[in-house]
């Protein structure tokens, strides 16, 4: 019993002092007399204090790796893969460093002959960064040392949180294959790049320095990582390659090359020009602390009053505040903090909690943005419907968070182009390609993708609890809407609540389940006006379409009965004119959409179509060199029409201004603002609200 | 009689080719292509009490080709009609799921069939009997031999005598298409006609030899009779004068069972002066009948949602507006439960054929 207590203990006090240790024993001595009577072969207590010792933390999770992502081979492949990455991205923003980052699987031998990817149990793992490297001291401890790093003790905004995941992979690497971790780094082109061999030593949880040399290296400037783990590398759910992949969407900032064990190489290109906004570190808000933590301020504070203390070092309270929250405590606000304790501590505790304080500032997170999120998916996921939605900031436990959502629907204009025809004749009972497939949801928590445990993430959740059906999407009671679609959940957060260590599924606060719902219901609500647009269209195509077919089939008949001598060419003729008159004529061509700006005054949208594309989609077009494309109106719908000359004229406006957006691409920071409205100024008053984004054929497209 | 044939298939294949005329005549003045459908449902339904027949009405629906709830329904009924029109031609009889078969193909250019199940294409053949006024048979549709008859009755089939007393007990298959053209009526020596709702009980009967001991025909339908044996039947109470009973389960079912031989079905309204049998009488099973002839309540089933929801409408038909008849549905409903032939058999296997039906004829004991 005692040493079970106290091994979260050890953990949660990493470096534990001597001191813990006694304490806990001498506990355990104190409740030990009672059991000695109950059997003979019982152990004393000082025989059980014999045994009771300290468990390092390198020990513990020795034992329990599946806490951090270890639980098997492939998930351990992915969770080196993802800490290394994670870090790489961390320092490259936080150092205002555009990330580039290049991502190595190679199986090893270990002596015996080469096998296939799918059977190889062993793999190095190398992860290259252009990041502001490492100075050469830090590199033993942030690679070999658990619970040692920079992002714990702040309120800031990043991926990585605790300052285990990487030693964990590190000693993973150690413990599978023996084999220690290759850090190279450089911090600048006159530096010298530094190469290291660490590992762990698991009872102490201080690095081992193997080797320590000055190389050359060709890049200037950054880190590399090698790990060998033990792993198994399997392609489609919850694999390597879906991880980077989803990293790629919500990182479009990102330049990520992947070189797959099967010596493939895939490189998903960077889309979106700017750094995500450095967030700022913030101090914790008061309704966000716990008792215990609010105990251990008191002590640690450098303040010399309460009051002081209160307002110094905590955000949004001033010291009117401050004085007030004291004054409803009953504690002198000139107290020492040291002195608060107890009750008086309690006291303060409750009351702080029942005080009404402004909300935590929000600057603190960083969201990806509603563009960087349309770039992403427009990248990654082929489809016809892009919409993103970022909501403004809200707290939980005094946390501030954003949620985002996005959304692609579609199967890509390729495919919606092709001509429904069935190969063979429908049989009675046969339907037509009736695929049920299921929509797919990404989930990301500070912009890295969760591919565990989604039943139990709160985004996840909140997907079902949507009715999915008001926005013209079947959805069955209980299960995921149906169609091919890909939800985009992102929580930013400088705490991000997971379930587990190993940061699979954000966990089901109130708060938080509330901003997702209202994310994906307005990401909803733009879809639903674009199906319902799309379906009106189509409806109206059918219609005339429908006349066309039947009007075959019943002159046949007609001729047959007729005893097969009737003009059929003109009967048809007559009904066809007929069937276009009944159905509007031209008019419902100009009547289907083409009235509106585009794209079809759905903000942060992106409408894919055979015709080309609508929407933001400088974005999506947006390659170094050419940052501002040309304007035009909106057309969209997939309606056969006659080639009229007002359409003529647009296409070879647009070919003209693509060549002098080429020629302009220096501009583009100031013009900004007019890119949305390209060169035509006197339309920006009209199109202002709908934001009418330019449009291009499919064709110039990066998909990878 | 030949010669009447022709004549009238000749003027069936007119009307079809009629259909034709439609199309073109509304192409050349730039119309809409329509069709009158009368209506085939309750609202278009009256019961004439002094003829004891369903009759139908006067309202109609109108199909037209531009409108695109109507248009493949019109497009499919050309296309019926056209494969009618080609029976006519060659003389041959045909079954609906061939004419299901026969217009059924994809069209040019897209996915779609014509027809996807045979749900499509039977509705229609009923629009355009209804609306051409002509009958199955003279469109050369036959519906499936699902009936049998036994008892001293001779027909005359493709030349062949047929006598049904000495068909053993399987008896004699009743054909679907029994005008007179087709089958003869050669002599019948019967005192009465005995419709039985189950197959099982007509082989109870047939096999007890009862027709031979009272001097009936015996003639079951499988259930809902096809129109070859309500046919058959009324040409055996109209032109050999024989009283018709009618014996079927004690359920909101055997209750419409009856009516639709007495006065005629609401779907086939325009059949009923053909089919119905107005003197037919209902002899059992009665709600009264578990009383007086002592049935167990157990062998009783309870009736279900959908058997009290369709008792309740048969209380508001009119032709079951007799002051007997709204006893009788009352009487089911309060009981709370429903008898089957078969049950008699509780009793004594021979009960129905030994007792029932004797001491019902005996005592005159039927509802009209």
């Amino acid at each position: 019993m005692a040493t079970k207590t106290s091994s979260p203990r050890a953990r949660s006090s990493a470096p534990a002092p001597q001191s813990e240790t006694t304490v806990s024993e001498s506990v355990a001595s104190r409740k030990k007399p009672t059991s000695r009577e109950e059997s003979s072969t019982a152990v004393t207590a000082v025989e059980m204090g014999a045994r009771q010792r300290e468990i390092s933390v390198s020990e513990f999770f020795t034992k329990n790796r599946h806490l951090l992502g270890f639980d098997n081979p492939r998930k351990a492949l992915l969770t080196c893969v993802k800490e290394a990455v994670d870090n790489s991205l961390d320092a490259c923003e936080e150092a205002g460093i555009l990330p580039e980052v290049t991502v190595r699987l190679e199986t090893v031998a270990n002596g015996q002959a080469p096998v296939a990817p799918s059977q190889a149990t062993r793999f190095r793992i190398t992860v290259t960064d252009n990041g502001p490297g490492i100075v050469r001291q830090q590199i033993p401890r942030v690679f070999a040392k658990l619970l040692y790093g920079s992002k714990f003790h702040r309120m800031r905004m990043s991926r990585g949180q605790q300052g285990i995941g990487i030693s964990a992979a590190g000693m993973y690497g150690q413990l599978t294959t023996g084999k220690p971790v290759k850090v190279i780094s450089r911090t600048g082109p006159r530096a010298a790049a530094h190469y290291f061999e660490v590992q762990i030593d698991t009872k102490k949880n201080e690095p081992l320095v193997h080797e320590n040399k000055q190389i050359d290296w060709a890049q200037p400037q950054g880190t590399e990582v090698a790990l060998e783990v033990e792993g198994r590398y399997q392609k489609g759910r919850a694999s390597v390659d879906e991880w980077l992949e989803q990293t790629s969407i919500a990182n479009p900032h990102v330049r990520l090359v992947y070189h797959t064990p099967e010596g493939e190489t895939k490189e998903y290109p960077r889309t979106y020009h700017e750094l995500p906004p450095s967030p700022k570190e913030i101090k914790p808000h008061p309704y966000g602390i716990e008792f215990g933590a609010l105990l251990k301020m008191l002590q640690d504070t450098k303040s010399h009053t309460v009051a002081g203390f209160l307002a110094s070092d905590f955000c949004r309270v001033s010291p009117a505040l401050a004085e007030e929250i004291c004054k409803a405590a009953k504690v002198s606000p000139a107290t020492k903090p040291r002195d608060v304790k107890h009750q008086a501590a309690e006291t303060l505790y409750k009351t702080i909690q029942t005080t009404k304080i402004m909300a935590p500032p929000t600057n603190c997170i960083s969201p990806i943005g509603e563009k960087a999120i349309l770039s992403g998916l427009y990248k990654q996921i082929k489809g016809e419907f892009y919409t993103a939605v970022s909501r403004p900031p809200a707290v939980y436990r005094g946390y501030p968070f954003i949620i985002e959502a996005g959304l692609a629907f579609g199967k890509g204009p390729e495919e919606a182009a092709k001509p429904q025809q069935a190969s063979v004749p429908l049989a009675e009972g046969e339907d037509q390609g009736n695929d049920t497939e299921q929509a797919r949801v990404i989930r990301y928590a500070n912009r890295v993708p969760l591919l565990y445990q989604q039943s139990a993430c709160a985004t996840f959740k909140a997907v079902l609890s949507t009715t999915w059906r008001n926005y013209g999407v079947s959805q069955s009671r209980g299960a995921l809407p149906a169609g091919p679609m890909v939800i985009f959940v992102h929580m930013a957060s400088v705490w991000v609540p997971f379930t587990s260590e190993s940061k699979e599924a954000i966990a089901d606060y109130d708060e938080i389940q509330k901003e997702i719902t209202l994310a994906l219901r307005e990401a909803g609500r733009r879809l639903g006006i674009f199906l319902r647009r799309r379906e009106r269209a189509a409806s109206e195509f059918r219609r005339r379409n429908i006349f066309d077919l039947y009007i075959e089939e019943v002159v046949a008949a007609c001729n047959r009965l007729k005893g097969g001598n009737l003009p059929t060419e003109k009967l048809k003729e007559q009904l066809h004119k007929i069937a276009s008159s009944r159905t509007g004529g031209l008019k419902t061509d100009e009547a289907l959409g083409k009235t509106g700006a585009g794209p079809e005054g759905l903000p942060h949208s992106i409408i894919v179509t055979a015709e080309g594309i609508e929407g933001e989609t400088e974005i999506a077009q947006q390659t170094p060199g050419s940052p501002v494309v040309s304007v035009n109106t909106a057309e969209a719908e997939p309606i056969v029409r006659p080639e009229s000359t007002v359409k003529t004229k647009r296409g070879s406006k647009e070919k003209s201004n693509v060549g002098k957006g080429r020629s302009v691409g220096a501009t583009k920071a100031k013009a900004g603002q007019q890119a949305l409205f390209g060169d035509e100024p006197s339309s920006k008053k009209q199109a202002a609200p709908l934001k009418k984004k330019p449009a291009r054929t499919t064709a110039t497209r990066k998909r990878t | 009689m030949a010669q009447a044939k022709t004549k009238k298939t000749g003027a069936v294949g007119k009307k079809l080719v009629g259909m034709a005329d439609v199309v073109i005549t509304a192409a050349q003045r730039a119309k809409d292509p329509t069709f009158e459908i009368p209506i085939r449902a309750l609202s278009n339904v009256s019961f004439n009490p002094r003829r004891g027949l369903i009759e139908m009405g006067e309202k109609k629906q109108s199909r037209s080709f531009f409108n695109v709830g109507m248009a493949k329904k019109f497009m499919q009924t050309m296309l019926v009609a056209d494969a009618l029109a080609e029976l006519q031609q060659a003389d041959l009889t045909t079954s609906l799921r061939e004419i299901y078969y026969r217009t059924k193909h994809t069209i040019q250019d897209s996915h779609e069939n014509t027809f996807d199940t045979q749900d499509e294409s039977d509705p229609i053949i009923e629009d355009l009997e209804v609306s051409l006024i002509a009958l199955r048979e003279e469109l050369h549709v036959r519906a499936e031999n699902s009936g049998s008859i036994v008892g001293p009755v001779v027909f005359g089939d493709d030349g062949d005598r047929v006598d049904c007393a000495k068909l053993g007990k399987g008896g004699y298959s009743v054909p679907s298409i029994v005008e007179p053209e087709y089958l003869e009526i050669r002599r019948c020596t019967a005192d009465f006609l005995l419709l039985v709702e189950k197959g099982t009980q007509w082989n109870r009967l047939s096999e007890d030899k009862f027709w031979r001991r009272y001097n009936c025909v015996l003639l079951t339908g499988n259930g809902q009779p096809p129109r070859g044996v309500r046919r058959l039947a009324r040409r055996l109470h109209e032109e050999h004068k024989l009283p018709v009973y009618v014996l079927v389960d004690n359920d909101p079912w055997g209750y419409y069972i009856y009516s639709v031989v007495k006065q005629g079905s609401i779907n086939l309204a325009f059949e009923s002066q053909r089919m119905a049998i107005p003197k037919a009488k209902f002899i059992g099973l009665s709600s009264a009948d578990p009383e007086r002839y002592e049935l167990p309540r157990n062998v009783g089933i309870k009736l279900n949602e959908k058997d009290i929801t369709r008792a309740k409408e048969l209380l508001n038909y009119q032709w079951f507006q007799k002051p007997a008849w709204q006893q009788e549905i009352k009487r089911m409903l309060t009981s709370g439960l429903k008898y089957e032939l078969d049950a008699l058999a509780n009793k004594d296997f021979q009960y129905l054929t030994k007792k029932y039906l004797p001491r019902k004829l005996k005592e005159k004991d039927w509802l009209d």
